[in-house]
């Protein structure tokens, strides 16, 4: 075959993409974890919530989050009976030490908040480096070492679950704790979230009991409209919350 | 032309890491490097390995539910090291008022207290076992020694 001036322009660029693929080695290296067997989401029971903040402090010593910056918060809704569009929330250090007592009437309750790790992530597309990413058992991440800190993402994330950390200047937000459940565990804040409000769940794994939740409750995620394929499904939530 | 585009080709292979583009538009390798993180809450299931004297405990009570770490905090350096770490001793008064205490926003069927009017400031574990919360007759203790619910 003649190389042509036209035929070896269209070749390098294909040679250059399997290149890339070549040098990459194979996927999947990690011996016991199968990122393709997984697809996690989490559940939140909100009737269940009972504002106690331990998934706050518990999050922020696991992922060493700096003060006064939260990777998880807890809301707390105040609705008044004719006031549904104008809900009052609060969210006092992100409630990290709770919340002080309030004896009021209308309705009360609390929303545990944190990154709803989208299957379609306003926040990944818009990186221009590619530093934050949906991992292939559906986890969005960010690499710090290729992230510039131009807060695009924090812009992009509609739900406010991402913050510039003051000391590496690169963007960040909750992993899913993937240093955890890749090895087995459960999140922090699952892990010590005393009424079982937050259950870590595998959408792949057919034994898993979020599959019968999702049967026989009625759950939304939030903001359902942006179309962000939303992974934190919450069970008892009030029209109010945003 | 072709050797601007082999120039192209062979800077972007030095410039590039490795990994990038392994799963997708991103460094493969960041994931693995997030991935080895050490963790700082042991797992309910690597204290209740050694623990089950307050395994048992717990089952007697409305606190089987409770994971340990919900209260005595990150344990995995106390998991590693058992013998030279361990666990500092928990104020009752704060701990359990964290979820104890009454606030309109809690459940309803969700036991609470106003601390201040309940004890009086007292540390909680002066009347209750935290473990074990419910305050017992002595015919209900006698039963959990025992073994019976």
């Amino acid at each position: 075959m003649d190389i042509t001036r036209r035929r070896l322009l269209i070749l390098l660029p294909a040679a250059a993409v399997a290149w890339k693929y070549v040098q990459a080695g194979t996927p999947e290296a990690a011996p016991n974890y199968k990122m393709t067997e997984h697809w996690w989401a989490m559940l939140m029971d909100i009737p269940k919530c009972i504002g106690c903040g331990s998934c706050v402090r518990a999050c922020a010593e696991e992922n060493d989050v700096p003060e006064g910056y939260y990777r998880t918060w807890i809301e707390r809704y105040h609705v008044d009976d004719w006031k549904i569009e104008r809900p009052e929330v609060e969210s006092p250090n992100g409630g990290k030490q709770g919340f002080p007592p309030n004896e009021i009437g209308g309705k009360n309750f609390f929303v545990p908040k944190l990154c709803n790790h989208c299957a379609e992530s306003p926040c990944t597309q818009v990186c221009p480096v590619g530093a934050t990413f949906v991992t292939p058992d559906g986890v969005v991440l960010v690499d710090k070492s290729y992230c510039l800190g131009c807060r695009y993402c924090v812009q992009a994330c509609p739900y406010g679950c991402r913050f510039i950390n003051p000391k590496t200047n690169t963007a960040e937000k909750c992993t899913l704790c993937y240093h955890r459940i890749t090895k087995g565990l459960t999140t922090a804040c699952c892990e010590v979230c005393p009424t079982g409000a937050r259950q870590l769940a595998d959408l792949k794994n057919p034994k898993d009991p979020i599959h019968e939740f999702l049967r026989t409750h009625t759950v939304q995620v939030l903001k359902p409209h942006m179309a962000t394929g939303a992974k934190v499904f919450y069970n008892g939530m009030d029209g109010s919350v945003r | 032309m072709a050797i601007a585009v082999v120039a192209f080709v062979v800077l972007r292979a030095a410039v590039v890491p490795r990994s990038f583009g392994q799963y997708g538009h991103y460094r493969g390798d960041a994931i693995a490097e997030i991935a080895a993180r050490p963790v700082a809450f042991a797992g309910h299931d690597t204290c209740e390995a050694c623990h089950t004297d307050v395994v048992e405990q717990k089952k007697q009570g409305k606190h089987v539910v409770v994971p340990c770490e919900a209260c005595h905090g990150a344990q995995a350096k106390h998991a590693d090291d058992p013998a030279s770490v361990k666990p500092a001793k928990l104020d009752t008064a704060v701990v359990c008022a964290r979820c104890h205490e009454a606030n309109s926003a809690k459940p309803k069927d969700f036991p609470q207290v106003a601390t201040a009017d309940h004890s009086g400031g007292l540390a909680c574990d002066t009347c209750h076992q935290p473990h074990r919360p419910k305050i017992e007759t002595a015919a209900e203790t006698k039963r959990a020694k025992e073994g019976k619910k």
